[in-house]
Order: structure tokens, then C-alpha cells, then sequence
């Protein structure tokens, strides 16, 4: 329980499934050494990370932000642009953590300090238009981040592909420096994670949740509150920006498509609202089940759509294009905040709760 | 009772000016850095038509906050539709566009505008009853409704009309410029000018001269007194909502002939620059809108013109001079 931070799943549905999500994903590179596996487990560690700690503004706090993509994209492009300008070393792997993260960090205590003191509304605006300042800043300055093509880099001698650890010949699998990438980065966010879920229960989490259940009384109570909010912010910044180093690291690629764009802050809340908005548990389950649709799922929406333009009939086979796949996202959303506003985590916990009907 | 006299008149509230000030001492302070008064009356005029575009389409916003504390993420979908709207008639009758004749343009301008404002208008009855109705008083779930909303919208859109950008070619007797001496002034940058102050001034009028516009303002004030005194004041929110709908529709209509193209991630887009000016006005409040509409495309467009490279991150800047000053914006809305 201690690793828990005495706050277990609490139904055991959910623990099951977690359960299997985690072996999962640690033995993948020796069951599924396929590239796309490998894609599809590393985008879920990072995800899920990302998705906590999101899930610490919004499920904690309450807090939309809109900015965390800004943060996983600092992340990103320090690692991308140190390891670029400086040579594959681990020198520069620390030298785009040590600029990255910092940065991330005050750049959400300015946005904190200037839109915390107001109202929850003010800080969701505010957070939208710097964040989208930042896309186009990352996409125009060209000299230092590629501009729309993004920063490809190569990775320190024993992350590469070709650096063979563990020859096939001994245990019957290969472990090679992509191996290696993938448990750093299963690690890392496990770590993350589990170190958020810290931060929850701790008396600093409590005066949290006291902040998004009651601001005023919260702050009557004695509590400042614009320190309490700025510190999640910061701290939730932080770990989105080492989620993005982790990303940068796996795809050996940063850009504005991959780390930044719009598009991504909707994945995040899609999968923080499908999971469970304060609990943390819902990050692990809504980026697992939202990243196994999103690519497994859409090949089937290209087969119905082709079907549907088969049979001859009107409007389908638009609807059910691939490329839309956001727009049946966006429907399940609404519907998602409409009659789940627990998730699939709360409304297990609820069923564990009173077993007999 | 007859003889009583009149009672003594209330004491006026006191008038803040300095933000109405605001926009005129920054047009002034251009003026020297620019340098040549041809360049600086096409940008002031450039700025100006921009500005009331923007005010067009961020009014919607700003009146449905203010009265009905609902931030609408998906604001920028009105706008969207509203242009994509406005393009199924004027593509059709693309000969009446082309045609050399003031008459004929605007007989096709006019209906393409009403039928956007109406499609958009229709749209947001929708949106209110089914999306907001059940997340009145929640911002949290009002924010990401209303997100989820502007999604489903944006790809609806590119399910529709498909994801190419469609030109829409100004008509012909709104282009080109009056030329008076060496200044030159766009004509349809005069058009949008006229347009949005009879939309400022018509917001106005209504607000501040009409009984409605008294039980609005009565609304924002105290919503359960006005319902106490048997005014069904949901009734009234929805045609608010239907009317910032209808305005976003317009000022997307407006803002594609502006561009001359239509694409589905114009709603996205302009969603951000929508929350800036509402921002900078401070939320609710329509004058407050107007002048941070205006703020915003005077500084895009002199900014673009002395240091290209600022105006991309010009507006956010603006914002935090802006918010550094007056933290709620130039006008805060007292009752918020």
C-alpha cells in the first residue's frame, strides 16, 4: 500500500484491469517486438503520464487548462534541440533536461501567477491563447526548431536500435538499445505516476480538492490559494515536460504535429474525461483504451467507409472516412461528460461501492 | 400623489473613459513611428474595419457570458458555419458576384449574410438546449461541453464540404480602393466598418433603450429577482444565446469575404482571438469588447508593419500589458 499512497484502485474490476494494462506493457518488447506494438505500448506509458498529471489540474483542482501541450512540447524540443545542436551524448540529454524542465516550470508559474488570482473561466482562456501563441512561435522560429518540419535527432550510442545488449541466441529474444529506450520510458512514467498519486494524497492534494470543491470557503479556512493552484500548475507542468522528453526520446523527432498541436490537447481531455476526472487510476485506463482505438479502431472505420461507399449510400462514407475519427471523439465526449462525468474509473468504484442491486 | 415632486435625480455613475481613450492615444502614438500619413490612415483604416469584425464576431461571446455566466469554448463553430452557410449562396450565384453592379452584389450579399445569421442562429437554439441546458451554472462542464461541441462541429464541416480550402472572391464593386490624394481606402473595408457599428450601436440601443434590453440588464444583475417578478428569464437567455449565435454567423460571413476563402479550422482559429478580446474587454461587457476588438487589430496591423516578427505574438502581449494594468479587463462587469 505504501507505493499506493494508501489510495488502492478501490474496485476489483479496476484493479484487474490495471493489473493487466501494466504486465502488459512491460512484457510487450519481448511478446510483440513489432514496431507498431512497440508505438502503440510507449505512446500509452507516455500518455498516461501525461494524462496524470493533466488530471491533477482538472480532477484536482479544477482548473481546464489549456496549455498542457505547450508544456509536453518544451519537453520535446529541449531534448530535440539540444541532442541536435549539441551531438548524440548524454550531455545533451541532461542539457535539454536542464533547460527544459525549468522552463516549463516558470513558464506556468507567469501563466499561474497572472491567471490564478481571477477565476477558473479566465485561467482556460488565458492558457488557450498563449498556448497557441506558443504553436505558431514553434512554427515560425525555424532557425531554432525546425519550424514545421520539427528537429530529427540521433539518440546516445546505447539507446540506438543497432546497439545489441542481450544477443537473440541467449534467452531467445534480443534486447537491443530500442528495448532499452522502452523500459526507460515505462520506468519514468510508472515513476511519474506513482509519484503524482503522491502529491494527491498528500495534505497538499486534500487542500486541493477542498480549492476545486469550494474555493472561497478553501480560502476562508486559511489556505492560500492562488500558492496552492500555482504549485499543481508548476508541478503539473513539470511532469508533462519530462513526459514530452520521454516522447522526443522515443520518436527521435520533434515537431509541432507530434508534441504541440491542438489536436493532442483533445486526446489528453478526451482520455482524462473517459478515464475519470480525479482519480488518477483514469489516466492509466483512458490512455490505453483511447490509444488502442485510436489505432486500432480506425482501420475499421476506413472499412465501413468503404463499404458504406460500396452499397452507394450518401453522406457515410464522409462520416465514417478514417480522417473523421475526431468527430465520433468528439460526439462519445459529450456524451462521456454528459452521462459518465465520473468515467469509467468512477463509475467502477461506484459498482464496488454497493455490490447489490 | 400629484404634488409631490419629481424625485431628486439619482447621482450618475462616473464615467470611465480612459480605456475609450485607449485606442485613439495608440492610433496617435503610431503616427510619428510610421512616418508617412498615407501609410498610417490605409493602417488605421485597415485596423479599424479589422476591429469591427472582430467585435462582430467576439460580441456574441461577451453578451451570452455576461448574462447568462456560460462561456461558449465553441463560440468559434458559429463563425465557421456561418461562412461555409454564406458560401451556399454566393458560390451558386457566383454571376450575380461577378456582375459590375453595386445593386446586384448587394443583392446577393444581403441574403447570403441573413441566411448565415439564421443557419447560425438555429444552430445555437440547438447548442443551448441540448448542450449548455444541462450544465447551466457548472463552468467546469460548460468549458468542456462546449469544447467537445466546437469538435464535432469543425468535423462535421470537413465531413460535409471536405477539407479543401473553397475561395470566395469578393464581388466585384466591393473591390479595389477610393483613392483620395495618395491614401487608399479598401471599399470593403468601409462596408465591414459600417456594418459593425450599426451592430455596436444597435447592441446598445437595445441594451439600454428597450425593455428587454432592461429585463437583460436586470437578468445579469440578479437573475432570481427578475424571475420572482414573473419574467420567464430562461426565454430571454435563449434568444441572447440565439442572437450571439446569429452575430458570430455574420462576422464569419464577413471575416471569409475578408480572406476570401473558407475553411473548416477558421472556427478554431478565431476562437483564439475571440477569447483575447473578450479578455482584454473584461468578460460581459460590450463597450469593453468594442474597444479590445479594436485594440487587438490596431495592434496587429501596426505591428505588422514596423516589426513583422511581433505580430505573431503581438496579441498575447497586449493581454498581459492589458491584464497587468486592469487585472479584470478594462471594463469589469461588477456583478461577476
Amino acid at each position: 500500500m505504501m507505493i499506493l499512497s494508501g489510495d488502492p484502485p478501490r474496485s476489483r474490476v479496476l484493479s484487474i484491469l490495471l493489473v493487466i494494462i501494466i504486465a502488459a506493457l512491460a512484457v510487450t518488447p519481448l511478446v510483440f517486438p513489432g514496431a507498431k506494438a512497440m508505438n502503440v505500448a510507449t505512446k500509452i506509458c507516455i500518455f498516461a503520464a501525461l494524462v496524470a498529471s493533466y488530471d491533477l489540474l482538472l480532477g484536482y483542482t479544477g482548473s481546464v487548462s489549456f496549455a498542457h501541450t505547450m508544456f509536453y512540447g518544451i519537453g520535446s524540443y529541449a531534448i530535440a534541440i539540444a541532442l541536435y545542436s549539441m551531438g548524440p551524448s548524454w550531455a545533451a540529454v541532461a542539457t535539454g533536461l536542464a533547460i527544459g524542465l525549468p522552463l516549463a516550470a516558470l513558464l506556468a508559474l507567469g501563466i499561474g501567477l497572472f491567471s490564478l488570482r481571477v477565476e477558473a473561466i479566465f485561467f482556460a482562456m488565458i492558457t488557450l491563447a498563449v498556448a497557441s501563441a506558443f504553436l505558431v512561435l514553434a512554427s515560425q522560429l525555424s532557425w531554432l526548431t525546425g519550424g514545421e518540419d520539427g528537429r530529427s535527432f540521433q539518440l546516445p550510442e546505447l539507446l540506438r536500435p543497432g546497439t545489441v545488449l542481450i544477443s537473440k541466441d541467449l534467452f531467445g529474444f534480443a534486447v537491443n538499445g530500442r528495448t532499452l529506450t522502452y523500459y526507460i520510458v515505462l520506468v519514468a512514467a510508472a515513476a511519474m505516476i506513482l509519484g503524482l498519486l503522491r502529491v494527491v494524497n498528500s495534505p497538499f492534494g486534500r487542500v486541493l480538492q477542498a480549492i476545486r470543491e469550494n474555493r472561497f470557503r478553501a480560502e476562508a479556512l486559511g489556505y492560500r490559494t492562488v500558492f496552492h493552484l500555482t504549485y499543481a500548475n508548476c508541478l503539473a507542468a513539470l511532469v508533462a515536460a519530462s513526459a514530452g522528453a520521454l516522447n522526443a526520446l522515443w520518436l527521435r523527432y520533434a515537431g509541432p504535429d507530434t508534441s504541440l498541436s491542438f489536436s493532442i490537447m483533445l486526446d489528453i481531455l478526451l482520455m482524462v474525461v473517459i478515464g475519470g476526472m480525479g482519480t488518477m487510476y483514469g489516466a492509466i485506463i483512458g490512455a490505453a483504451i483511447f490509444i488502442l482505438a485510436q489505432n486500432y479502431l480506425q482501420t475499421l472505420m476506413s472499412v465501413a467507409s468503404n463499404a458504406a461507399a460500396d452499397a452507394g449510400l450518401p453522406l457515410l462514407p464522409g462520416l465514417l472516412h478514417p480522417d473523421r475519427w475526431l468527430l465520433w471523439l468528439g460526439l462519445l465526449f459529450i456524451a462521456s461528460v454528459y452521462f459518465f462525468p465520473t468515467g469509467i474509473v468512477g463509475r467502477l468504484r461506484a459498482g464496488a461501492r454497493r455490490p447489490l442491486r | 400623489m400629484t404634488d409631490l415632486a419629481a424625485p431628486e435625480a439619482l447621482p450618475k455613475p462616473k464615467r470611465d473613459l480612459l480605456p475609450v481613450l485607449l485606442p485613439v492615444i495608440l492610433a496617435l502614438a503610431m503616427a510619428p513611428l510610421i512616418g508617412s500619413a498615407s501609410s498610417w490612415v490605409t493602417l488605421t483604416v485597415a485596423s479599424l474595419a479589422m476591429g469591427m469584425m472582430i467585435f462582430i464576431m467576439a460580441s456574441g461571446l461577451t453578451l451570452v457570458f455576461g448574462l447568462m455566466d456560460v462561456l461558449n469554448f465553441g463560440h468559434g463553430a458559429f463563425i465557421a458555419v456561418g461562412a461555409y452557410v454564406a458560401t451556399l449562396v454566393l458560390l451558386p450565384l457566383a454571376g450575380w458576384v461577378q456582375a459590375d453592379s453595386l445593386l446586384l452584389n448587394l443583392a446577393v450579399l444581403a441574403p447570403a449574410a441573413l441566411l448565415a445569421m439564421a443557419v447560425s442562429g438555429a444552430l445555437g437554439l440547438v447548442v443551448e438546449r441540448v448542450l449548455i441546458l444541462a450544465v447551466y451554472g457548472q463552468h467546469l462542464k460548460q468549458i468542456l461541453m462546449t469544447t467537445g461541441g466546437l469538435i464535432v462541429a469543425e468535423q462535421a464541416l470537413y465531413a460535409l464540404w471536405g477539407p479543401q480550402i473553397i475561395p470566395l472572391p469578393l464581388p466585384t464593386s466591393l473591390r479595389g480602393s477610393f483613392i483620395i490624394g495618395d491614401i487608399a481606402i479598401a471599399k470593403y473595408r468601409l462596408l465591414a466598418m459600417l456594418v459593425g457599428l450599426v451592430v455596436f450601436l444597435g447592441i446598445q440601443l437595445v441594451l439600454n433603450r428597450t425593455k428587454i434590453g432592461l429585463l437583460i440588464r436586470a437578468g445579469v444583475e440578479n437573475r432570481e429577482m427578475v424571475e420572482a417578478l414573473g419574467y420567464r428569464i430562461r426565454r430571454l437567455f435563449l434568444g441572447v444565446f440565439m442572437v450571439g449565435s446569429a452575430l458570430a454567423g455574420l462576422g464569419g460571413t464577413m471575416w471569409a469575404l475578408y480572406r476570401e476563402q473558407v475553411h473548416a479550422s477558421m472556427g478554431n482559429d478565431l476562437t483564439v482571438l475571440v477569447f483575447i478580446v473578450v479578455i482584454i474587454g473584461g468578460l460581459g461587457s460590450i463597450g469593453g469588447c468594442f474597444i479590445g476588438a479594436l485594440l487587438v487589430a490596431m495592434v496587429a496591423n501596426y505591428g505588422g508593419f514596423l516589426v513583422p516578427k511581433l505580430a505573431l505574438v503581438s496579441n498575447i502581449l497586449l493581454m498581459v500589458a492589458i491584464l497587468m494594468w486592469r487585472p479584470r479587463g478594462l471594463y469589469a462587469v461588477t456583478s461577476r
